[in-house]
């Protein structure tokens, strides 16, 4: 690679950076930042519509908890994905639900071990 | 091993209905995470080099001084306690070591790649420096004296590349955007 394009993600829409990397708690996490930067570069999503959306829940988190805590800036940037890429009809709402409903299940099934 | 947090369904569920519809594949997902942690991590480095390469009185600042040049910048990132800027000309070639651990200026370079910390680059780039400098593809001409520098807990190295030919007249964001991390160790010439 890459002629990828690197996505400016500014002020409050920054993600959480350590010694200049981004910082990843679980693997999930990298999942949909991949996800996003590689949509909008290639031309699925607008970066600037996924930026609107990603701000605008961590406005709507901070106004939920007053006490300064800082937003979980992933569970925003989630958030923020699924909105747009609904909104765009990419990924179907109902479809989704389904899927989770359907992970969800295996889940429980498939982990733990039941006497 | 599996993370069954509602946000790691909900991720891989849009991400199994994304693969589905053929917008997005596994690879491209895992290119974007390494192009980040390659490129953005190394970015303050570049965006100094760029600076001191536009502006000579930056440059002088950040030979004479290092950390007192780059202070401003507030880049995030400890285990910087004293930055040495080394300089590139045509008769000089610079490179950086750590031949005790892998002390790096973090801040500037991001996260060391796996090679800084392998014990055979750690003590061959001071028995050897123009072999294991071509093994990275960088033949240096005998006249060009190579100086390796060890850093330490207290002080650390980063190499000030010379400008590449052909960039007159370019700003430092488009001159930022030619400098490799590898250049900043002194492992490759830009």
């Amino acid at each position: 690679m890459s002629d990828a394009v690197e996505l400016a993600l500014p002020g409050r829409a920054a993600p959480p950076m350590t010694n200049g990397e981004v910082v990843f708690e679980a693997p999930w996490q990298g999942r949909v930042f991949g996800m996003a930067h590689n949509l909008a570069n290639a031309g699925i999503i607008s970066w600037d519509t996924f930026r609107e959306h990603l701000i605008e829940r961590i406005g709507v988190w901070e106004a939920q908890h007053p006490s300064g805590e800082h937003y979980p800036y992933f569970d925003c940037f989630l958030e923020a994905l699924e909105q747009v890429l609904v909104t765009a009809q990419l990924v179907d709402g109902q479809g989704l639900r389904e899927r989770i409903a359907q992970y969800e299940t295996r889940e429980h099934g498939h982990d733990h071990t039941h006497d | 091993m599996a993370d069954d947090s509602p946000q790691a369904i909900r991720a891989e569920a849009i991400e199994s209905l994304l693969k589905e519809r053929g917008l997005i594949t596994e690879d491209d997902i895992d290119e974007v995470i390494a192009m980040y942690n390659e490129r953005v991590g190394p970015m303050n480095g570049a965006k100094v080099v760029a600076r001191a390469w536009t502006d000579p009185d930056f440059r002088r600042a950040l030979l004479d001084d290092g950390s007192a040049a780059v202070a401003p910048y507030e880049f995030e990132g400890g285990q910087m306690e004293k930055l040495v800027v080394v300089e590139n000309t045509a008769h000089v070639h610079n490179v950086v070591v750590c031949t005790l651990c892998s002390c790096y200026p973090w801040a500037l370079l991001g996260l060391p790649p796996r090679w800084y910390k392998d014990p055979a680059y750690r003590s061959r780039i001071v028995r050897e420096p123009r072999k294991v400098l071509a093994e990275f593809g960088l033949e240096l001409d005998p006249a060009v004296q190579v100086r390796v520098w060890d850093s330490s807990a207290e002080v650390r190295y980063l190499v000030l590349p010379e400008r590449p030919l052909g960039t007159d007249g370019w700003d430092a964001e488009r001159l930022a955007e030619r400098v490799t991390r590898d250049a900043m160790i002194g492992v490759a010439r830009l």
